[in-house]
C-alpha cells in the first residue's frame, strides 16, 4: 500500500461542493480521507505544501487519441498516460480510431491493461459506434462496457447515417451510455483543408463551411429528442453550434458537448504561411467563433473542455498542408491555455474552469473523480495558477510534438498530479 | 538593388511591392528583345544550375520557363512527376534535400499542393520560382498578364479588368487580382457563385454575377479555364449550359459594341468559356500573352539570381 499524503496549505477548489479556501487534504488508501484544518497525518505519511498552489480534484479528459494499438511511434497509452499526468489530468477517455479499431472486447481490454501498466493517469476506453467504424453496422455496446469502455463513438469519422446514429442513441440507452459524435457533414466537408473564409480564398485552399458541423450538430440534437438519447457532441468550433446546442438544452434535451483549447484561443489565421500545425478537424474557424465558444463555456452551454490530444509524427506534419494530418497535442498545454486565455482575461473564474476540467467532464460520462468529496477517489492535482512558462515541445512527455503552442509563454501548469493517492506526476522531479 | 530586389524566392504577388512589380516588368521589356534576336542568348546566367520540377502536368509554362532558362544561358534539368511525390513514396521535404545536396542555384516548382512552392523555398537556401501551387497562386502568369496589358493600354492604373470563370480553383485568378490592385487596376470578379471562392470580395474586388454585364464593364476579359479536371465536384450543370451562360461569345461582345480586350491562360476549352471567334478573333491578346511569358520569365530568373534591373545597360551587349 502507498503511504498516506498529506497536502498542506494549499487553496483547496472543490468545484462539486463549490468550496474554496485554504485547507488539507489527507489521501489515505487511494481516497479522499479528510479535507479540513490542521490536519495531522498519521506517522511517516508524505507531506506536501502546497502553500500558495491550488489544490484541486484532478482534470479529466473525455477526448484524447492514445494511438495504441496500431500507431506506437506516435503515441502509446503509457506516453499519453504520462503526458497527461504532466498536465495535471488524472484521467483521460481514449477514442477507438486505433489500429484495430476498438470494436471488440479485446482491444477495450488490452487498452486497459496497458494503462494499469503504465501506471499514470487513468485511462477509459471508449468504444466504437460501429463495428470498424465503418458506419454501417452498430458494435456490441454490451460487450464493450462490460469490458470497461465508458462511452461509444466513432470519433475522426462522423456518423453519416441518421439511422445508424438513431439506433446508436435508443440502444445506448439500455445502458444509459452517452453516445459521442465527431459532428462533420461529409459532402460539405470532403477535400476541405481548413475552414472555409478568407484565409482560405487567399491560400487558396478548400475549405471547410461552418455549416458543415452545424448541420451534423443540428440533426444530432435532433435525433436526441427524438429518441432521448444522451448524445455528446465532440469538439465544437463554431457560432452555430453553440447557438443551437443553447437551444437544445433550454429545451431539455440531453445534450452535452466539449471545445478544445485550441478553438477557444486560435482562428483560422494560425493557418498562415501553411502552417500544418494549426491544421485540424473541425478546422481553427473565425473570431466571432472564438468569442462565441468561450460565451457557451462560460455560460454552460458547453459542458466541458476537452483536449482532443492528437499526436502525429513531425514529418507528417512536415509536409504540404493539403497532405498534413490533423490534429495537436493537448494534454500538456490545455490547463495552461485555459488560464492564459480564460481565467487571466476575466471571462471564466478558477473554480468555474475547474468545473469544467474536471467536476463536470465526471458527471458527463460517468467517472469517478471530479471531487474532493470524503471517500471519493484520491485523483488530485496540485496546480500552480500564476506560474508563467514557455511552451517547450522538445520537453513533453508525448511522444509526438506537433503543436501551434511551441514558444508561447502561458500562465498555469500542473506541480504535483495524484492518481488512486500515488504521485504520478511531480514537477519538482521532472 | 539585385539580390535583394525581389528576396529569395517569388511565391505569389501577394507579397510583391508596386515597386516590386514594375521593376519585373520594366527587365521583362528589356529582355524582350532577346527573343526577337537570330542568335536568342545572352550569358546573364551562365554558370547557373535551374531544376525545373514540375509534379503537374505543364506544357505552356514548363516549355516558356525552360526558353527563358536557356535564352539566359543557364544549365537546366527538368524532372516531371505524373504522380505526386507522395505517390512516389518520397516527401517533398526530401526531394528538397535532396536537391540542395546538389548544390543548384533555382529550383521552378509546379506542384498540385497550394502552399509547395512556399514550403519549398523555406527548406532550402536555392531560388524557388512558383509555376503554380495548387490553387494559391501562378506569379509568372499573373506578370505576363500585366505586361500584356501594359503593352496595350500603356498603363496599368485605372483599367478596369473582370476575371471570369472558375475563380474557385483558379491560382491564375488570385495573381491576377493581387497584380492588377496593387498597380492601381480595378478588378472585378465574373462567374456562377457555385465557381467564386467565399469572401473574395474581402479581397478589394467586385463581383459580377453576369457575363454581359462583365463586358459591358471591363476594358479587359481576363477569361479563365474551367478546369475540366476539377470539375467532378459537379460545381456546374454541363459544360454546355456554362458556355450558353458564361461563355464569351462573339454574340456578346458584338452586343456590347466596345473595344474589349480579351486574355486567357491557356489552355483554352474552346466552345466553352471561350468561343473559338472570340480566342482567334481581333479582341484577342492570347499569343501576345504567351511571347511575353518568356520575357517576364527570364526577367524573373534574372533579378532573383541577383542581376542588375539595369540590365541593358550594363550587360546587354555581351
Amino acid at each position: 500500500m502507498t503511504r498516506p499524503i498529506l497536502i498542506r496549505g494549499g487553496r483547496v477548489i472543490d468545484p462539486a461542493r463549490r468550496t474554496d479556501g485554504i485547507a488539507d487534504v489527507y489521501l489515505a488508501e487511494g481516497r479522499i480521507a479528510s479535507v479540513g484544518l490542521n490536519i495531522t497525518g498519521e506517522d511517516g505519511c508524505e507531506v506536501i505544501d502546497a502553500k500558495g498552489k491550488v489544490v484541486t480534484p484532478g482534470l479529466i479528459d473525455l477526448h484524447v487519441h492514445l494511438r495504441e494499438p496500431g500507431f506506437e511511434d506516435l503515441e502509446t497509452v503509457a506516453t499519453g498516460a504520462m503526458a497527461a499526468a504532466a498536465g495535471g489530468f488524472t484521467a483521460v477517455c481514449a477514442m477507438p480510431n486505433t489500429d484495430p479499431p476498438l470494436d471488440n472486447q479485446g482491444a477495450i481490454g488490452f487498452v486497459i491493461s496497458q494503462a494499469q501498466k503504465a501506471g499514470k493517469a487513468r485511462v477509459y476506453p471508449i468504444g466504437t459506434i460501429s463495428v470498424g467504424q465503418k458506419g454501417e453496422k452498430l458494435s456490441e455496446f454490451g460487450e464493450l462496457l462490460g469490458a470497461g469502455a465508458i462511452a461509444v463513438s466513432d470519433d475522426g469519422k462522423p456518423v453519416m447515417s441518421s439511422h445508424l446514429m438513431r439506433t446508436a442513441l435508443e440502444y445506448a440507452k439500455t445502458f444509459g451510455c452517452p453516445v459521442a459524435d465527431h459532428c462533420e457533414e461529409i459532402t460539405l466537408a470532403e477535400g476541405g483543408a481548413m475552414h472555409e473564409g478568407i484565409v482560405a480564398t487567399r491560400l487558396g485552399l478548400k475549405g471547410i463551411p461552418a455549416a458543415a458541423e452545424e448541420i451534423h450538430v443540428a440533426r444530432d440534437i435532433i435525433l436526441s429528442e427524438l429518441t432521448g438519447g444522451h448524445i455528446h457532441l465532440c469538439h465544437m468550433s463554431t457560432r452555430g453550434s453553440a447557438e443551437l446546442i443553447r437551444r437544445a438544452k433550454d429545451k431539455g434535451l440531453r445534450v452535452t458537448a466539449e471545445v478544445t483549447p485550441h478553438h477557444f484561443t486560435l482562428t483560422h489565421a494560425a493557418c498562415e504561411g501553411y502552417n500544418t500545425n494549426a491544421k485540424m478537424n473541425p478546422p481553427l474557424r473565425e473570431e466571432a467563433d472564438v468569442e462565441a465558444l468561450r460565451e457557451a463555456l462560460k455560460d454552460g452551454t458547453i459542458d466541458v473542455i476537452a483536449t482532443d490530444h492528437a499526436p502525429h509524427h513531425y514529418d507528417a506534419k512536415e509536409r504540404e498542408f493539403d497532405d498534413a494530418p490533423n490534429g495537436i497535442l493537448g494534454l500538456e498545454t490545455a490547463f495552461g491555455l485555459a488560464v492564459t486565455e480564460l481565467v487571466r482575461p476575466g471571462i471564466i473564474a478558477l473554480p468555474d474552469l475547474l468545473y469544467r476540467m474536471s467536476t463536470r467532464p465526471a458527471q458527463v460520462f460517468g467517472l469517478p473523480g471530479g471531487t474532493l468529496a470524503v471517500g471519493g477517489p484520491a485523483d488530485v492535482a496540485v496546480l500552480d495558477p500564476e506560474a508563467e512558462w514557455t511552451v517547450e515541445p522538445s520537453r513533453f512527455f508525448s511522444k509526438s510534438r506537433n503543436t501551434p503552442f511551441g514558444g508561447r509563454r502561458l500562465l498555469g501548469r500542473a506541480d504535483l498530479t495524484i492518481v488512486r493517492g500515488r504521485i504520478v506526476y511531480d514537477r519538482a522531479g521532472d | 538593388m539585385g539580390a535583394a530586389a525581389l528576396g529569395k524566392d517569388l511565391i505569389g504577388l501577394e507579397t510583391l511591392s508596386p515597386q516590386q512589380l514594375r521593376l519585373i516588368l520594366d527587365t521583362a521589356e528589356r529582355f524582350k528583345e532577346v527573343s526577337e534576336r537570330p542568335i536568342k542568348k545572352v550569358p546573364a546566367l551562365r554558370g547557373k544550375t535551374i531544376v525545373n520540377l514540375f509534379f503537374e502536368a505543364s506544357t505552356r509554362t514548363r516549355i516558356s520557363f525552360e526558353f527563358a532558362e536557356k535564352r539566359l544561358s543557364a544549365d537546366t534539368v527538368n524532372v516531371a512527376s505524373s504522380g505526386s511525390s507522395v505517390s512516389k513514396g518520397e516527401t517533398l521535404v526530401d526531394t528538397a534535400r535532396n536537391l540542395e545536396a546538389m548544390r543548384i542555384d533555382m529550383v521552378v516548382i509546379r506542384h498540385q499542393a497550394s502552399g509547395s512552392a512556399e514550403f519549398l523555398g523555406r527548406r532550402i537556401r536555392s531560388n524557388v520560382v512558383n509555376a503554380g501551387d495548387g490553387k494559391h497562386e501562378h506569379p509568372t502568369q499573373g506578370l505576363l498578364d500585366l505586361l500584356t496589358l501594359r503593352d496595350r493600354f500603356g498603363k496599368i492604373e485605372g483599367l478596369k479588368v473582370a476575371i471570369c470563370g472558375d475563380v474557385l480553383h483558379s491560382r491564375v485568378a488570385r495573381s491576377n487580382i493581387w497584380g492588377l490592385k496593387k498597380l492601381g487596376a480595378e478588378v472585378a470578379v465574373c462567374g456562377p457563385a457555385s465557381l467564386l471562392p467565399r469572401d473574395i470580395a474581402a479581397l478589394g474586388v467586385e463581383v459580377i454575377p453576369r457575363i454581359d454585364e462583365a463586358i459591358r464593364w471591363a476594358d479587359a476579359l481576363n477569361v479563365l479555364r474551367l478546369q475540366l479536371e476539377r470539375m467532378t465536384g459537379g460545381f456546374i450543370p454541363s459544360l454546355r449550359e456554362y458556355n450558353r451562360v458564361f461563355g464569351v461569345t462573339r454574340e456578346r461582345l458584338d452586343r456590347a459594341g466596345k473595344d474589349i480586350v480579351i486574355m486567357h491562360p491557356g489552355p483554352m476549352n474552346r466552345g466553352v468559356e471561350i468561343d473559338s471567334d472570340v480566342a482567334d478573333g481581333p479582341h484577342s491578346v492570347i499569343l501576345p500573352q504567351v511571347t511575353n511569358g518568356v520575357a517576364v520569365r527570364m526577367a524573373v530568373l534574372y533579378l532573383l539570381a541577383g542581376g542588375n534591373p539595369d540590365w541593358q545597360q550594363h550587360g546587354g551587349g555581351e
